[in-house]
């Protein structure tokens, strides 16, 4: 790829994979009309999903997935070791991602819920920054393609990347969606940070906050407004727990709503 | 002669998920042979209960990354028939497109990235990419279609957002459709391409008798729901799921097996191709017939010219859908009034890798109280270690060397497409 007809530097990509569904792995094989493009501005040299060639000399590894079992922690910092840039590419790898769900669970009951007599080695699950030091974290379930691509363009050019400060409302808006809340429904949009072109809203799901708060969210205000349109805090606390990124705002919300019912 | 003969392959590549193929061979004779998953389980069934009905399928979507719609469309349907719903028309039709959009990107994704590298004698697809370009724009092209497909319908490609329980929440615009409907027309023309380019490829000559168990066909080739049909003559509906897949754990690996008349049995394209063969589109029976398969084929590597038939398929009914889709009405009925209520019920879906089944039981606030999801891969993991110990039997008896041992396992672990995370889950 060659930008003001200077080729740029083609760094060397590692992808890896820990706990998860390997879905934000795939969205690297999404979007054919750049893909080819995409893939000739970086130098693939260990994707395990897509090639059997397997080096150890990368300057960037893209990580997707969480820590969830010990085995993967002396993998990851392997990774570390040889990588110049390391990136936490997904939401499980920024924040746990629904993988965390188990964490709140008693492991022995887990087990037993799914292997019976046999059970499996597994612990706590873990974000990549609570194991390694992170360079870079892309959050999103998945992750979006056009946003990577935004990101790889700044990193080869050696621009600096920065994500948008506002919430997902703003581009749920810019896309004339008809509001969740309106419909008596929840949305995490207020809270979450935008770059995803809120796809969820749209789809009539609302946003389940999978990239995280945006700058200086107002989690007292957003319980609110929440309770105000009837929603308990049981819902919201399913929501807030679901993709692991709301911490904060999922200890606000320990109260089921008082009087405030209307009907939605 | 005493040599001996060591396959360790740790993690092998091109296949979703983590799984190892150990093999020891000694003068000749093969001593061990085995496929042991070693994925980090999530335990998915567990982080379900307790939760609301309407969480499920949006969680259980993270199963896989490759075929999210089918998992969040079996969790629906588990659910729907737990609360006696049934979903309008338009809304199964919806789904039905979003699912053959899945299974056209899954099968282009396995057939130009996956497994053509072997058949090329190449570690990827990536040095395509200065060496014959225009194939890897082919191959990314198709795929691309297929995923507008599911972007238009399902409102994104992995991890879909317009599905709900009791049907759809949102239909795709007249106008994206019409656009669609376009962009379908296109790849007849690639396929007639990738047919070229599948022919040149030599499909190793190996069989293994084992049972295939796909849905049942009633009038047409089967994707959603209905019952369950095996090559050895069991037929059940799909309630009885558990009667069917009977899992155990075994100590070597995180993903549990599965077993039915036989010691193991085999889902999947070819599986559905085997037991439903007379559904297919005529399109679709006559590249089956181009490439020499017909059912009951017990080839484990026929399963990629499966899925090349059932592209062909798949893209006949997709076609199909659309034009009958701008033919309706999509402003109403696009899902059914639902009410919570106490009560149990199981969806079985074929997704790209062969049959998935939930199964759930709700409480009468509509908290899931127990939930149970087994897996294709899961289904298939005993059925590609019994090929592979034969294989390698044969591989040992030829007198071939490690690499070319190697190559040959690889290569039938990955004609079946394995889903390894999502086996575990
Ligand atoms: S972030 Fe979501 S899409 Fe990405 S790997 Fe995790 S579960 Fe899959
Ligand atoms: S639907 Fe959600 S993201 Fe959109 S405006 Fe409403 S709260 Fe914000
Ligand atoms: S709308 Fe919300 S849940 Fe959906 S992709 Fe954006 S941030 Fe994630």
């Amino acid at each position: 790829m060659k930008y003001l007809n200077i080729a740029a530097a083609k760094p060397k990509v590692g992808v890896f994979s820990l706990t998860c569904c390997e879905g934000c792995a795939l969205q690297l094989a999404n979007k054919e009309e750049t893909l080819a493009a995409f893939l000739s501005a970086v130098d693939v040299v260990n994707f395990r999903e897509i090639s059997s060639d397997k080096s150890d000399d990368y300057a960037i590894a893209l990580i997707e997935g969480s820590i969830s079992r010990e085995d993967e922690v002396a993998s990851l910092k392997a990774i570390r070791d040889r990588a110049k840039v390391l990136v936490a590419y997904g939401t499980c790898a920024c924040f746990g991602g629904v993988n965390r769900l188990k964490n709140v669970l008693d492991f022995d009951w887990m087990n037993r819920e799914v292997y019976g007599e046999t059970p499996k080695a597994t612990s706590p699950v873990r974000p990549v920054r609570e194991v390694v030091p992170v360079d870079f974290e892309i959050p999103g379930c998945p992750v979006s393609k056009a946003e990577v691509e935004r990101i790889v363009t700044h990193l080869v050019l050696g621009l600096p990347f920065a994500y948008p400060v506002y919430p997902v409302c703003v581009e749920c808006k810019q896309r004339f969606t008809v509001c969740r809340f309106d419909l008596g429904e929840l949305c995490l949009g207020p809270i979450t940070r935008a770059g995803c072109n809120a796809p969820c809203p749209a789809g009539g799901l609302g946003c389940w906050g999978c990239r995280g708060p945006a700058e200086a969210p107002n989690y007292e205000e957003f319980l609110e407004l929440a309770r105000s349109r009837g929603i308990g805090d049981a819902e919201l606390r399913e929501r807030l727990s679901f993709f692991g990124g709301f911490d904060s705002a999922y200890e606000l919300a320990q109260d089921e709503p008082l009087a405030v019912r209307p009907v939605a | 002669m005493s040599k001996k003969i060591t396959v360790d392959v740790h993690h092998l590549a091109r296949v979703e998920g983590h799984g190892d193929i150990r093999i020891r061979i000694e003068s000749g004779k093969l001593i061990d042979a085995a496929w042991e998953v070693v994925e980090t389980p999530r335990f998915f069934e567990a982080m379900l209960v307790g939760k609301h009905y309407s969480t499920a399928p949006v969680l259980t979507a993270r199963i896989c990354g490759i075929c999210s719609i089918g998992h969040a469309l079996a969790s629906l349907r588990g659910i729907e028939n737990a609360l006696g719903v049934a979903i309008p028309d338009t809304a199964a039709k919806l789904r039905l497109l979003a699912k053959h959009g899945e299974t056209l990107q899954s099968h282009f994704l396995h057939l130009f990235f996956l497994a053509a590298p072997d058949f090329l004698g190449l570690p990827s697809v990536l040095p395509l990419l200065s060496t014959r370009p225009a194939v890897v724009a082919l191959a990314a092209k198709a795929k691309g279609i297929a995923n507008h497909l599911c972007d238009a319908v399902a409102g994104r490609t992995t991890h879909p957002v317009s599905f709900k329980v009791g049907g759809m929440s949102v239909a795709p615009d007249k106008a994206i459709l019409a656009g669609l409907k376009n962009e379908l027309a296109e790849i007849p023309e690639l396929l007639k391409i990738t047919v070229e380019i599948f022919q040149g490829f030599e499909i190793p000559d190996f069989a293994r008798e084992t049972e295939f168990v796909s849905l049942k066909g009633q009038k047409e080739y089967p994707w959603i729901g209905g019952r369950v049909v095996s090559s050895d003559g069991v037929d059940l509906p799909e309630s009885s799921y558990r009667e069917i897949t009977n899992e155990f754990v075994t100590e070597n690996n995180t993903s549990k097996w599965s077993k039915l008349s036989r010691d193991s049995y085999a889902v999947g394209a070819l599986a559905r191709f085997n037991n439903n063969f007379k559904h297919l589109a005529p399109a679709a029976k006559s590249i089956a017939d181009f490439f020499r398969l017909s059912p009951v084929s017990h080839n484990p590597f026929m399963h990629n010219i499966a899925r090349l038939v059932e592209v062909v398929h798949c893209l006949a009914e997709a076609r199909r859908l659309v034009d009958e889709l701008l033919d309706t009405d999509l402003s109403r009925n696009l899902a059914a009034e639902v009410t919570p209520r106490a009560g149990s019920g199981t969806g079985a879906v074929e997704v790209p890798r062969g049959i998935l089944f939930h199964h759930y039981e709700l409480d009468d606030t509509g908290r899931i109280a127990k939930a149970d999801c087994v897996i294709p891969t899961t289904q298939n993991n005993a059925n590609i270690h019994y090929d592979l110990v034969e294989l390698a039997r044969q591989c040992a008896a030829r007198g071939l060397g490690d690499k070319k041992i190697e190559l040959m396992c690889s290569m039938l672990v990955r004609a079946y497409d394995p889903c390894i995370s999502c086996s575990v889950h």
